[in-house]
């Protein structure tokens, strides 16, 4: 089964993500920063991870960082949700190692067929 | 797939609550660059933003969008942090409050203060370095507008850089997905490969050609490409029947040919190389006109959920220890049943056993479930200083709030109705205690006063102190008043304590005038009523020149409280702990009969009218005479009263049960509880006993006052 | 042969019998008591169970009949003496004396309440048209308690309407 980490630090989000994901018959793990989600990262494997731009404690662009120093997320596909469709912060999502970004307001439909481009 | 987004939207209120009140609280702290404080604004209004928009709260993004922009701002250094600002910003909180509560209540909200607000930060935004740019919410939805249901066969040129898959990218994802918009035929092209001992296998060598044959835009192809458009060479061009419209990029030898020749002109128009600049796209009705609201994921009005039951949101860490202790109870339980199977009296003692393990464990379990609704007053605490800072710009005093104790738990639903009176007393520590600034000079005061917030546990209540460092209360000004009012007779001689109570008599205020602040028709008798009717109480000490201090006694719950057991004949009743004064064997010299039948007690300076509870109930006792019986002097009110009883039992915590269920609400009992041998008891209201009490005495006077009246 | 004749014949939905069942009638069927040696009756689907005597806690200056409340599983529950608010026989207490819950759906919510009686006799079916309007005169029971007579036998069973017997009256100060 595809197993899908998801870091936000907004619950509904992440409740949306993971429901939606769920639904779709994707295992999902939650973390609510980027700490937890390294540390949840570290724990286990994942087939993909969706993460927030901006969270408390560690954001985004450094767990992409970090993720990326990990042999075993070296090719893992990085999602980053972000509501800036400016080429900035695309630019330092790409240069932090990820894959690709979803752009905030997205709808379930939307996110699945996202995340299928990559997984 | 159909997801019911309403579900995720409590949740989401609730979270924009929070990240409201952080806001707030962090714009009242914020100083010229603090990043990390600035920071945590921003990502609170832009979490807001991104949940506003998924769940389709469409005027919150928008009003959102502004204050995330100015925040922006100075987050990145475009924009000094200037007060002026920071009091737009608290006004845009209050904004998207209101809006947040128009979703929750599913009521219109006030759109004229919003639109106020919205343009004053639109004004400031438009003085700045640069302009707000609306479209980030909307190019994500911006519905490509397709062109004639023609298939067009596009010929892509796709060479990924080398190391493109170690971004986790990986080339097949890109082709299938171009795969679901027409019939695809790939071409690689492996002349880059190196030598096998060249080669690093975690790079990329290949080069692809794709064409694709799809009823589809430019725009939906390059949308494919979005994530590795820096990683890569893409040409995209179109290829038409009999010739190329290929321009000078890569060159491609035209396979399929589509015969179509009304193509509308822009589309046949060569599309410049998409490697060097992605812009939205270039052809006029790929873009949707700029006005257009942004579609919306969700309904355009979300569908608020119709049960409002409320929520809390517990720690996993209470959920644990309840489901440990459930876990507990159920071995305890299976202990106790096996034990049952067959019983013998050589088992007693391990039943005892079991049977103090199960009291242990209902016990620890009654406190856990209790601390799931308990809550850090923080939550009733932390809109003062945004109260603070308003009321010390209005009346030009300076002020510092200081909070202690703001981890000290507390029932939500006490919490949610002890906000109002704590708003009322710190309003009136401003208004009444602080002095204006001149004056506490003058005194030798330092500039700013202080108001401290002070939140405490005490037995089994909790304890709010709200301390001023102003003029305390001028004890002849309040008793002039009091006399002048009537509430109190001139020649009557008042213990400090019992004058300063007398503020919080209907009707009183020694404000000259009503202020805009505090004398907003609420009275401190208001306060007084409603903290008590919390179950609670609240005392008053001052010391002229040296401020005010106001102490309020909750009970930590309101399904449960703590009581003392007392006995009269052969009834059991309960009385709230936390009207007990003090519980006392009367002694002959103390007794003094009074103005007829009134017996009264002297503790200490004060007189304490007797009630005996065998008489107010009308039941049989076993003590009659006040003569050597046992008093339990309680308070409610101001007023003390002893209520005779036959016996002073258990103290314990009992659970209140209403008996306006099955029965009606009944004089002088605030509910009923069931004891520990399964009976009920009946919990005594204290204020409503001195209610009964003072009636009863005034009939009588009124009696024989008037004597050839006839009572009803 | 007329159509309300053949429609007669034809059996009226919970009228079966059934083998071992009783037979249920399409009237309604009364939990019948003793006040006294007055018979009445309630509808049974009031009632939410009968229960042996209690003391139970008193209320403070509740009305005489009023006896005070019982917890039952959890819930306080008041019990009021029929025999004092009818005034009908002598309202002793033993082991045998016998209380009635019985639960009503009001607009507030359901209520439940004990009403102690002298002893539970039998299960009455009663047709509609059995019940016949009581006399309106006599007897120290107020007319609004009562739904109508019933005969059976020699006897007379009084149906008493339970919502009426749920209103308290306020107590006297």
């Amino acid at each position: 089964m595809t197993k899908i980490l998801v870091v936000d630090d907004s619950n509904s989000i992440r409740d949306m993500v993971s429901f939606t994901l769920k639904s779709s018959g994707y295992e999902t793990v939650e973390a609510k920063d980027g700490q937890e989600g390294l540390n949840k990262a570290k724990a286990s494997s994942f087939d993909l991870v969706i993460s927030d731009v901006n969270m408390p404690i560690m954001d985004g662009i450094t767990l992409c960082q970090e993720l990326r120093k990990l042999p075993s997320f070296k090719f893992t596909p990085i999602l980053m949700l972000t509501t800036e469709s400016s080429g900035d912060m695309k630019q330092r999502g790409k240069a932090a190692g990820a894959t690709g970004w979803l752009v905030k307001p997205f709808n379930p439909e939307k996110l699945i067929a996202t995340i299928k481009r990559v997984v | 797939m159909s997801i019911d987004l309403s579900q995720f939207i409590p949740s989401f209120l609730e979270e924009s609550f929070e990240g409201l009140e952080l806001m707030e609280s962090s714009l009242l702290n914020l100083e010229q660059g603090d990043d990390e404080t600035i920071n945590s604004i921003f990502r609170a209004a832009h979490s807001i933003k991104g949940g506003a928009g998924t769940f389709g709260f469409d005027n919150v993004t928008e009003f959102t969008h502004l204050v995330e922009t100015l925040l922006d701002e100075m987050r990145d250094g475009r924009r000094e942090i200037v007060q002026g600002d920071v009091e737009i910003l608290l006004e845009s909180v209050d904004c998207m409050r209101l809006l947040i509560e128009s979703i929750q209540n599913d009521t219109d909200c006030d759109d004229e203060k919003i639109a106020i607000t919205s343009s004053l930060l639109t004004q400031t935004l438009d003085g700045s370095v640069s302009t707000p740019v609306l479209d980030d919410a909307t190019d994500n939805y911006s519905s490509t507008v397709k062109q004639n249901n023609t298939s067009i066969t596009w010929v892509i040129e796709f060479i990924p850089e080398h190391h493109l898959v170690q971004t986790g990218n990986d080339p097949l994802f890109l082709f299938n997905a171009l795969a679901e918009l027409g019939s695809v035929e790939i071409e690689a092209n492996s002349a880059e490969l190196p030598s096998l001992n060249d080669m690093d296998p975690e790079e990329l060598y290949l080069r692809w050609k794709i064409t694709l044959v799809a009823d589809t835009t430019e725009d939906d192809i390059k949308e494919i490409f979005e994530w590795v458009e820096d990683e890569c060479e893409l040409t995209i061009s179109q290829e038409l029947a009999g010739q190329s419209s290929e321009p000078e990029s890569v060159k491609s030898e035209p396979e399929l040919s589509v015969t179509e020749q009304n193509i509308s002109a822009q589309q046949t128009e060569p599309s410049p190389a998409v490697s060097e600049e992605i812009k939205p796209a270039p052809s006029e009705e790929a873009v949707p006109a700029k006005p257009n609201k942004p579609v919306s994921p969700v309904a355009s009005k979300p569908v608020k959920s119709k049960t409002d039951v409320g929520s809390i949101r517990v720690g996993v860490d209470k959920v644990d220890n309840l489901i440990n202790l459930m876990g507990e109870l159920v071995i305890t339980q299976s202990m106790l049943s096996e034990l049952g199977n067959d019983f013998d009296l050589s088992k007693v003692e391990r039943l005892n056993t079991g049977l103090e393990q199960l009291l242990q464990n209902t016990k620890e379990l009654q406190e856990s479930v209790m601390r799931i609704r308990m809550l850090p007053i923080s939550f009733a605490f932390n809109r003062f200083p945004r109260l603070i800072h308003d009321l010390s710009k209005k009346t030009g005093k300076q002020i510092e709030l200081v909070l202690k104790g703001e981890q000290t738990e507390l029932d939500k639903t006490v919490m949610e109705q002890i906000g109002d009176p704590l708003v009322h007393l710190v309003r009136n520590a401003v208004d009444h205690g602080i002095e204006p600034t001149e004056t506490r000079i003058a005194n030798g005061k330092p500039e700013q006063g202080v108001i401290t917030l002070d939140a405490y546990h005490q037995g089994g209540s909790i304890v709010i102190e709200i301390n001023d460092d102003g003029g305390g209360i001028n004890r002849n000004a309040v008793f002039e008043k009091a006399v002048e009012k009537g509430v109190v007779e001139a020649n009557s001689s008042l213990t400090d304590s019992q004058v300063f109570d007398l503020i919080f008599e209907p009707g009183f205020s020694t404000a000259k005038e009503l202020s805009d602040i505090s004398g907003r028709g609420v009275g401190m008798d208001v306060v007084k009523k409603n903290i008590q009717a919390l179950g609670g109480r609240i005392q008053v000490e001052s010391v002229e020149g040296q401020g005010s201090s106001f102490k309020v006694n909750l009970p930590l719950t309101l399904a449960i409280l703590d009581g003392q057991l007392v006995r009269v004949g052969t009834e059991i009743y309960i009385i709230p702990l936390i009207t007990i004064v003090e519980s006392l064997q009367t002694q002959k010299n103390l007794i003094n009969r009074v103005s007829g039948d009134m017996v009264l007690y002297r503790l200490r300076e004060d007189n304490v009218p007797v009630l005996p509870i065998y008489q107010l109930f009308n039941l049989a006792s076993d003590t009659t005479q006040v003569e050597d019986s046992l008093l339990v002097v309680v308070e409610a009110d101001g007023q003390k009263v002893g209520l005779m009883v036959d016996d002073l039992l258990a103290q314990q915590q009992v659970v209140i049960k209403s008996l306006n269920d099955n029965y009606q609400q009944v004089e002088g009992i605030s509910g009923a509880t069931i004891l520990g041998d399964g009976s009920v008891a009946m919990i005594l209201d204290i204020p409503g006993i001195i209610n009964i009490a003072q009636n009863s005495s005034r009939s009588n006077q009124y009696a024989s006052a008037n004597p050839e009246e006839v009572l009803p | 042969m007329d159509i309300q004749s053949l429609a007669a014949e034809i059996p009226v939905e919970g009228e079966y019998s059934l083998e071992g069942i009783d037979f249920i009638t399409s009237g309604e069927q009364y939990l019948t008591f003793l006040l006294g040696s007055e018979q009445y009756a309630v509808n049974i689907l009031c009632v939410e169970e009968i229960r042996s005597w209690e003391n139970p806690t008193k209320i403070p200056n509740a009305p005489d009949d009023v006896k005070g409340v019982i917890n039952m599983r959890g819930v306080i529950v008041p019990i009021i003496d029929l025999r004092l608010k009818f005034n009908i026989g002598n309202a002793v207490y033993s082991d045998i004396t016998v209380v009635v819950v019985l639960k009503v759906e009001l607009e507030g919510g359901t209520k439940t309440m004990g009403f102690i009686v002298d002893a539970v006799s039998d299960v009455l079916n009663a047709e509609e048209g059995e019940i016949k309007n009581s006399p309106a005169f006599g007897g120290s029971v107020p007319q609004h308690y009562i739904d109508g007579l019933v005969n059976v036998g020699n006897n007379v069973v009084t149906i008493l309407n339970v919502e009426a017997l749920q209103v308290i009256q306020p107590h006297s100060k």
